[in-house]
């Protein structure tokens, strides 16, 4: 059998992929805790686009929200700490025909991983991640996070945080992401829509999804839900060029609680149909000679 | 230089069995080239050949050797002593001069060596190699043909096949500008045609290494190439030397075979995107040396955890930390067998020689496939960059087709089952049951989910440990060399082979009863080694590494905890540099002489 296998289609199969199908096992997860809402609107939406489900890979790292996988009847694999990323990268290079979907923390994924997010970003990596910002370490108890604001008192900072915090949209787009979107997990048809698209994206699409932490930081988001006396401002893209990077940049700017919706969006060439041309060029040189015989010529050269 | 001794005569003559040349230099004055060239040559003419090579780490360069062993019989070593140094400075000439025999032949460069020691009756010629190759190419190139000039001396003074000498200089620099093989091909002309006083020529003996279809090659070229035969077709790295050309090779290699290799931005990222692969039904491959194997730890250790194979090379260098980058050494077993958190399981190998390294490949895609666990192989600087000579594996009876299992899965299907050593599902494989695996880093029960069990965690610790048991009752024991039973029994791991094998001759030459076995399969160690160990008195690792806090080396800590006998003892080292057989005999007397 040969390992190539054609691409991923999200093309409707036979036996039609039903929500109750995706569901494993009960979630471990604080009751009232904002990551429900985003695996209830995955089910939704995977439901909705009709992949296969033999077809969806969730890949996650480790934190809270990085339990994901266990809680998704598909292919999954909850890996280490920080690295979902790049084994996520590992599966849709060698595997363009399967859907490869990471979750993860803030922690997860600016701190340990934070490296990792720059370079999957700027090889437009075909995959879609979905960063749940709880903007403290949850599944730890509660210490200080890279997206934690100043002044905010955890078990590290007793007296307050005093390291600025990184903005996850201009992080994200000086990484070269190609699809850059915040949501807030309170907004259910909001998430839909976002997910959706960037699950229709061709290339590294991420979102960063504001998902509260009701044991550690209860109450983090209100600012961003109109439920709790917020404001849920999203951008309109009439008004906003999605291609603008420099406009992405003064929307990042906002003060709490931001914009939501998509910041950026461009089409980029990904790295499986970069590493594809040269594999074809590669083969197109050799004239269709078979891969035992190249091996053969190889080292007939060496003599 | 192989026993029996070879003499280089002063005197006219004269065949060769074999000869050790030194070239000494700077890195910039090519002199790897020379050596590569020699090596291939010698492949090509039925000669056995190895070569030594240090290189300084800095890119600026700095002193360099190049260490050639030709010769018409078993060629075991790079060579304890030079019989001809080729000397391009002062400081070569001043740091290399005591690695020539008594005896010997120097040649230098009489336009650079201004002192010279008239010592140990060895013959001094000197020769403006700097002004011989400016008066043949020209005031500008004169860096770049002094090495051609210097092969083509060499060709002349050896009476080595010079067609074909010039057939490998064309290949290799045809591809260039024309007039780089213009300049090298005049160089070599000017160097094969210059007098070289009252020096004679010598000649070697037909070679009798007589199999068709020779090379010659590098151990990093080797491993690349076997595991292209063993089906691995994706792969991740971070360069690093002297790991680095595995993966430019590969780099450049798996396109042609439909795989990707991948540059990952640092060594943890490698390894996850090798462990993908490895997930989505591929066998993967990473690797590294020194550093990067210990950023790699954790992941590694998920992959015994979640039972997903992998191939990790370790092209092993001085360590600890950036260590000695450049040079020999044999420290990481005890990292490659226990280096992360946990109970691991994990299998280890390491190829004897350069030909080696291409079938330790094909036996790591074997274990990593058969017992979905990862295999490390532990390769070292020599065998990474020393070119030797054999014959071309043949790639029919060797080849596996790559293969992804995406068959639906049934109802009894389970990625952890306790009783037995299973495969995972990849993704885009249907279940049956329509019940999905999880592949987990958290203990877990059968079906992947995390279970914190205080019977589960033991009973899946003894399932993942069954795999090396399996794998000790499956794996050959070590030929021996020599005696099968005596004074001592010598076993080497990795590139130490050539040099234990030479001792072991020598030894029994001085009339000691001497064995030599190789392990390359080191952890587990295959049953059944106490019957080997039996007959001798003492049982003597030999390994270059320090023996610590013990006084032993890591593979003989390891075959006492194994076998708990006071016999076993050590002949250790840590200077960076490839064994001496003299090194080694003289350790192993002294074991026998109770010290
Ligand atoms: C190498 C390593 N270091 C530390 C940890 C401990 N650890 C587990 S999760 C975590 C932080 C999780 O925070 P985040 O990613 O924000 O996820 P959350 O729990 O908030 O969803 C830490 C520090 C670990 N598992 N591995
Ligand atoms: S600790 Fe916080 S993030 Fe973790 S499950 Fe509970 S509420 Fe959710
Ligand atoms: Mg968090």
């Amino acid at each position: 059998m040969s390992t190539a296998v054609a691409p991923a289609t999200a093309a409707p199969v036979a036996d039609k992929l039903t929500k109750k199908q995706l569901i494993a096992d009960h979630p471990t997860w604080c009751p009232g805790c904002g990551d429900f809402a985003v695996l209830a609107v995955f089910y939704k939406v995977l439901e909705k686009l009709q992949i296969p489900q033999e077809k969806i890979v969730v890949v996650a790292g480790i934190g809270c929200s990085s339990r994901f996988p266990y809680f998704m009847n598909t292919h999954s694999l909850h890996f280490i700490h920080g690295r979902a990323l790049p084994l996520a990268t590992g599966v849709s290079l060698s595997r363009p025909d399967v859907h490869v979907f990471v979750f993860g923390g803030d922690g997860d994924g600016f701190s340990i991983g934070g490296n990792h997010l720059n370079h999957a970003a700027r090889k437009n990596i075909k995959l879609t991640y979905v960063i749940m910002d709880n903007f403290v370490y949850g599944l730890t108890k509660n210490q200080t996070s890279p997206t934690t604001p100043i002044g905010r008192k955890s078990k590290t900072d007793p007296i307050g945080a005093i390291d600025r915090p990184i903005n996850p949209m201009k992080q994200l787009l000086a990484s070269g992401a190609t699809f850059i979107g915040r949501t807030h997990a309170t907004q259910v048809k909001h998430m839909d829509e976002l997910f959706t698209r960037a699950i229709e994206h061709d290339g590294f699409s991420v979102i960063e999804c504001l998902s509260e932490c009701t044991m550690f930081y209860p109450g983090a988001f209100d600012d961003g839900n109109p439920r709790k006396g917020g404001a849920f401002d999203v951008i309109d893209e009439k008004q906003h060029d999605v291609k603008d990077d420099v406009a992405a940049f003064k929307l990042a700017d906002l003060p709490s609680p931001g914009k939501f919706g998509v910041f950026y969006q461009v089409n980029r060439p990904t790295k499986n149909e970069l590493e594809q041309r040269w594999i074809d060029d590669s083969q197109a040189k050799l004239g269709g000679a078979s891969q035992k015989d190249i091996l053969k010529k190889r080292f007939e050269a060496m003599r | 230089m192989s026993a029996p001794a070879v003499s280089v005569p002063s005197s006219p003559s004269h065949t060769l069995r074999n000869a050790v040349i030194r070239l000494a230099g700077n890195s910039q004055d090519g002199i790897q080239s020379i050596g590569g060239f020699l090596g291939r040559l010698a492949g090509r003419t039925a000669h056995e050949v190895m070569t030594y090579m240090t290189i300084p780490s800095t890119i600026s360069g700095g002193p360099s050797i190049f260490q050639v062993h030709l010769g018409s019989g078993e060629v075991l070593t790079a060579g304890d002593e030079a019989d001809v140094l080729v000397a391009f400075y002062q400081h070569s000439y001043d740091s290399h001069i005591s690695a020539l025999r008594n005896g010997g032949i120097c040649l230098y460069d009489s336009g650079e060596v201004n002192e010279i020691k008239n010592e140990r009756g060895i013959h001094h010629f000197g020769i403006p190699l700097t002004a011989a190759t400016v008066e043949a190419l020209g005031g500008s190139a004169r860096d770049r043909g002094k090495n051609m000039l210097v092969l083509g001396l060499i060709c002349a003074v050896f009476g080595l096949d010079k067609e074909k000498l010039v057939t490998i200089v064309t290949r290799q620099f045809g591809k260039k500008d024309e007039s780089v093989l213009r300049n090298a091909l005049l160089a070599f002309d000017a160097g094969y045609a210059y007098q070289i006083g009252d020096l004679e020529k010598f000649a070697f003996e037909p070679g009798e290494a007589q199999e068709a279809n020779r090379i010659s090659t590098d151990g990093n070229q080797m491993l690349s190439l076997g595991l292209l035969a063993a089906g691995v077709r994706y792969g991740s790295a971070y360069p690093i030397t002297p790991w680095s050309p595995i993966m430019e090779t590969l780099r450049i290699e798996l396109p042609k075979y439909g795989g990707i290799f991948v540059q990952a931005e640092d060594e943890l990222a490698a390894i996850s995107m090798a462990i993908g692969a490895s997930f989505a039904g591929h066998l993967a491959i990473t690797g590294s040396s020194g550093p990067g194997i210990s950023l790699k730890q954790e992941a590694l250790g998920y992959a015994s955890m979640a039972e997903l194979p992998l191939i990790v090379v370790n092209v092993q260098r001085g360590g600890p930390s950036t260590g000695l980058p450049t040079s020999v050494e044999q420290s990481d077993l005890m990292q490659a067998i226990y280096g992360s958190h946990g109970d691991t399981p994990r299998f280890v190998l390491a190829p004897k020689d350069v030909e080696d390294c291409f079938y330790i490949a094909l036996e790591a895609g074997r274990i990593a496939r058969k017992y979905s666990c990862p295999v490390i192989i532990l390769s070292d600087q020599a065998l990474s960059s020393r070119i030797e000579a054999f014959t071309e594996p043949d790639v029919d009876k060797h080849w596996v087709e790559p293969s992804l299992d995406l068959s639906p899965r049934g109802e009894e299907f389970r990625p952890y089952p306790l009783d037995k050593t299973t495969r995972h599902a990849p993704p885009g494989s249907k279940m049956a049951a329509g019940k999905y695996p999880h592949i987990s880093g958290l203990e877990h029960d059968e079906w992947g989910h995390p279970s914190g069990n205080a019977k589960m965690h033991q009973e899946m610790t003894n399932k993942r440990r069954q795999k090396l048991l399996d794998a000790a009752a499956e794996f050959p024991l070590p030929e021996i060399h020599g005696e099968s039973a005596g004074d001592a029994l010598l076993i080497a791991w990795g590139s130490a082979w050539g040099p234990v094998k030479e001792a072991t001759d020598r030894l029994r030459s001085e009339g000691y009863h001497i064995g030599a076995a190789n392990m390359r399969h080191l952890h587990p160690m295959p049953n059944g080694l106490e019957k080997v160990f039996a007959g001798y008195k003492h049982v003597i690792a030999v390994e270059m590494n320090d023996s610590g806090a013990y006084g032993f080396g890591q593979l003989a800590m390891l075959l006492r905890a194994r076998y708990a006998d006071p016999k076993i003892k050590s002949v250790c080292k840590t200077d960076g540099l490839a064994f001496r057989v003299r090194e080694i005999v003289t350790g192993v007397e002294k074991h026998l002489a109770g010290k």
